[in-house]
């Protein structure tokens, strides 16, 4: 390497800090943490998606069918977390590659609406299904880590450190893809479909693997919750606003940079957390009041911001 | 048989009422490219506010079949008020962004009036039944079928073949199609496409909240309606093809049948019937059954 | 000369509407055929044909001894035969310099190497060697939305051609392009396809640009072929005169008078 690249510089110090700052935190605000790299890995999904031009309504699909396979195998005894992390993704992974021979066909606001439909299927089988606890969900058991069994605090000290290198990893990698050639097509496919044909690549499979990869880091999102909240359920897990926060967090996060990506899920589940402790019955106001404040105010997000700041400065 | 009688009738009266409520998303988007959210919360606001004036109206002494015309001044005041001060104080600020980003907005908007309906309705239900009582029920084939809801029938015709005419044959209908046709091009011709778009927005929002206002007294009218009817009329009108006013019939009557079906023969699957009808159709026709046609690209 | 394109009896309808009929043309390998006719003749349903944007109804259509009839545009470019558009196809919120980065990047690499980084120091220095061939490279920079119409039209068939193809078809090179320009910009294209030894098919209007940069025309009339020959021969030819130049293209007309009477003078 001839230089640094600024981004993974600054993740790594990001990274190597909250690594430490775990063992320091109050445990609302690592709780806090946690939902904000779930949710985060969701959006940075839907981020790759939104370079390609595309965004989805529907992504909770994935979150839920993650979040579920994971707490599934400690219904029939495995409890290990880098098993559950590992089959919630990868499931979702493989739901996300079959879905998408028929997605990839779509585009704007069909591709957006049909994610959404497919969701609401997951969500009314969930729903339906006694054995997983119909609407209410079931509990998700304390994981272990190859063999470490953590108890009280140190639970999510431990799950929050688990999460935290695989994220990172993730977001490193994700930043890197996008410099490659096929991680640089999201702009080419979203810009003009027809100049990629005509250059020899199929612009439907570039959405494909976008796609999928959308879909494994959403199953990725949903495991980690399933294990950080300690319980799954359809209206928190897998229903149409849950969707909806995700996008939300794209937008307030803006697609400039991954890290932002984080920076708005934290933000907003910081929002989240606030309006349900103090005023739980405008909780849907305040978010879409923000939300309009951001499109109208924002329209980049809020990298932006640290971008406007740096031009003012030079 | 008799079953089957059922089934026709119940999937009749459920189509009519998706067609109601989806025609309205279909014209604001077949006219303004725009998929608009917020048609859940005219839904919702026309049936509290139907609820709320039947109530009033049935307090006073006057004739009792005066209480029809409450649901339909509820959905003139609800529409006439929403869709102006929507289109002119929101959307027509975000005609040059993203389609995307006109979708989130309307969608942050239904968040929030989600909320304003609760502190204006509080979260108790409302039941304006007065008007269904009324007309009493009537038997079919050994049957009984309340006659308010068979009349929901007559009223999606009502609008569905008004609204037709209205575009077919009228001048005013004649301009809106130019202007969906092509907007750039009806400008430079005249077309006063500002004026076109508020008016589509209005209607639209006026056919959204005659929904939530004629089927307000046949359900309890509690939070939550917006969201479910959203969901529903989205899957009818991306069925039917968006922007199609025929399409959105079709879609509304293979929905409405299907559900029908379904929650008598398999009540088990019945939420996602519809869901799997709409990949269904998109898978084989991507663009919706009655898509209206594209221009050459190259 | 080598045959490196044969179309035979391609046919195509939409419904009841025939837009190419018992079309059967053979391409020799660096000939440069310009393709005429009046607007819905059938020109770019020809070249959407080929290059696989649509599908014929029937016939069959032979690439270098192989039958590419059916296959994608994406695999026909990459067989050899790449195109240009009437309406420019450009990464447009991108600038000059990364739309032609883009295009060599799909253009070269397959299976892993996609997984590479998009910028080489390599890759640069062919792209700037490109912007200097086609001479935009005073607009390296600039966004390709930007771009006055001759250089985006440039931008256009300078991507077509990063792949180097066998065959380049372009849609109306010169469309929207001003009387005096034109002539400037055919001179870039075709200097840079010669250097190439690109065949080269064209759909063009301007007769004046016909005459001079092409051997031989294709003639399209209500989507049959009815003129292939040299270019001189074709464009005095009756056919052509009366459904294709029309009344319009007065300067060979009375050139035609001229050489009609100078022959009745000798004889």
């Amino acid at each position: 390497m001839r230089y640094l690249d600024k981004t993974v510089v600054g993740l790594s110090i990001v990274f190597v800090a909250l690594v430490f700052a775990d063992f320091f935190m109050a445990e609302w605000m690592r709780f806090i943490g946690l939902q904000s790299l779930a949710r985060g890995a969701v959006a940075l999904g839907l981020l790759v998606l939104w370079r390609t031009g595309l965004v989805s309504f529907g992504h909770a699909l994935y979150f839920g069918f993650g979040a579920y396979a994971a707490a599934m195998l400690t219904l029939i005894g495995y409890h290990d977390a880098f098993l559950l992390v590992f089959a919630g993704t990868l499931s979702a992974g493989v739901l996300a590659f079959f879905l998408g021979f028929l997605l990839r066909r779509y585009r704007a606001i069909f591709f957006a609406l049909l994610n959404m439909a497919f969701s609401m299927i997951l969500y009314g089988v969930i729903v339906k299904t006694e054995e997983l606890g119909s609407t209410d969900g079931f509990s998700v058991l304390t994981p272990t880590f190859l063999g470490y069994a953590p108890e009280g605090e140190a639970v999510q000290t431990t799950l929050f450190l688990f999460t935290l290198c695989f994220t990172y990893i993730i977001t490193v990698g994700v930043h890197l893809y996008m410099k490659t050639t096929l991680g640089s097509m999201s702009m080419a496919v979203r810009e003009n479909e027809i100049r990629v044909e005509y250059l020899g690549y199929s612009a439907e499979k570039v959405i494909h693997v976008k796609y999928v990869f959308s879909g494994l880091v959403a199953g990725f999102g949903g495991a980690i919750m399933a294990l950080a909240v300690g319980q799954v359920d359809p209206d928190s897990m897998a229903n149409w606003n849950v969707s909806g926060e995700f996008v939300f967090i794209t937008i307030l996060s803006g697609i400039g940079n991954v890290g932002a990506t984080f920076i708005g899920a934290f933000v907003f589940e910081l929002i989240r957390t606030y309006a349900f402790e103090y005023a739980p019955q405008i909780w849907q106001f305040i978010l879409g009041g923000s939300l309009l404040a951001i499109i109208m105010f924002l329209p980049d997000g809020i990298w932006s911001l640290f971008s406007r700041f740096r031009k003012s400065e030079g | 048989m008799q079953e089957l009688i059922v089934i026709l009738v119940d999937g009749l009266v459920f189509s009519s009422y998706l067609f109601m409520v989806a025609v309205g998303l279909t014209v604001i988007f077949g006219v303004m490219k725009i998929l608009n959210v917020t048609h859940g919360s005219f839904y919702a606001f026309g049936a509290y506010m139907s609820a709320t004036l039947i109530g009033a109206y049935y307090e006073t002494d006057w004739p009792e079949f005066g209480g029809f015309l409450a649901i339909f001044a509820a959905a003139l005041i609800i529409g006439v008020f929403f869709g102006i001060v929507l289109e002119r104080g929101l959307l027509r600020f975000l005609y040059h962004r993203d389609e995307h980003i006109i979708v989130l907005a309307t969608f942050a908007m239904f968040l929030v009036l989600e909320d304003v309906l609760m502190m204006i309705w509080g979260t108790d239900p409302y039941y304006a039944y007065e008007p269904m009582a009324l007309l009493g029920i009537v038997d079919i084939a050994e049957l009984t079928f309340d006659v308010y809801s068979l009349t929901l029938i007559g009223l999606a015709a009502i609008v569905g073949l008004g609204l037709w005419l209205g575009l077919t044959k009228t001048k005013w209908g004649k301009l809106l199609l130019a202007v969906i046709f092509d907007r750039e091009i009806s400008q430079a011709m005249g077309i006063n496409v500002t004026v076109v778009f508020t008016v589509t927005f209005v209607i639209g929002a006026i056919m959204g909240a005659l929904g939530g206002a004629y089927i307000a007294p046949t359900i309890s009218v509690s939070p939550g309606i917006g969201v479910e009817v959203i969901v529903l009329a989205f899957a009818v009108v991306v069925i039917g093809g968006m922007g199609s006013i025929p399409g959105a019939m079709i879609g509304a009557v293979l929905v409405g049948v299907s559900r029908a079906a379904a929650v008598h023969k398999f009540p088990e699957i019945e939420l996602f019937v519809i869901y799997a009808i709409m990949a269904l159709v998109l898978a084989i026709r991507p663009e919706g059954l009655f898509a209206p046609a594209q221009a050459r690209k190259i | 000369m080598t045959v490196v394109l044969e179309v035979r009896d391609l046919q195509k309808t939409f419904g009841a509407v025939v837009a190419a009929k018992d079309i059967n043309v053979t391409v020799n390998e660096h000939e440069i055929i310009g393709i005429i006719g009046a607007n819905g003749a059938g020109k770019t349903t020809f070249v959407n044909m080929v290059t696989g944007y649509l599908k014929p109804t029937s016939g069959h259509i032979e690439f270098a001894g192989r039958n590419i009839m059916g296959l994608p545009p994406r695999t026909i470019t990459k067989l050899g035969i790449s195109r240009s558009f009437q309406v420019p196809q450009v990464f447009a919120s991108e600038s000059v310099f990364d739309n032609l980065m883009m295009a060599y990047a799909i253009s070269e690499e397959t299976g892993m190497g996609l997984l590479s980084p998009l910028y080489n120091d390599e890759r640069a220095a062919r792209v700037d060697g490109h912007l200097g061939r086609y001479q935009i490279a005073e607009y390296r920079n600039a966004t390709a939305s930007t771009l006055p119409q001759g250089v985006r039209k440039l931008l256009d068939i300078a991507m077509a051609a990063v792949s180097n193809p066998t065959i380049l078809m372009l849609d109306e090179p010169t469309s929207g392009i001003s009387v005096e320009e034109k002539f400037g910009l055919m001179d870039i294209i075709m200097e840079a396809l010669h250097q190439d030894k690109t065949t080269v098919l064209f759909i063009e209007h301007d007769m004046e640009i016909v005459e001079r940069y092409v051997s031989r025309v294709l003639a399209f009339y209500q989507g049959e072929v009815i003129c292939d020959a040299p270019t001189a021969e074709a464009l005095i030819d009756p056919g052509v005169r009366e459904f294709v130049i029309g009344e319009e293209y007065h300067r060979t007309r009375t050139e035609i008078a001229a050489n009609n009477g100078g022959e009745a003078d000798n004889a």
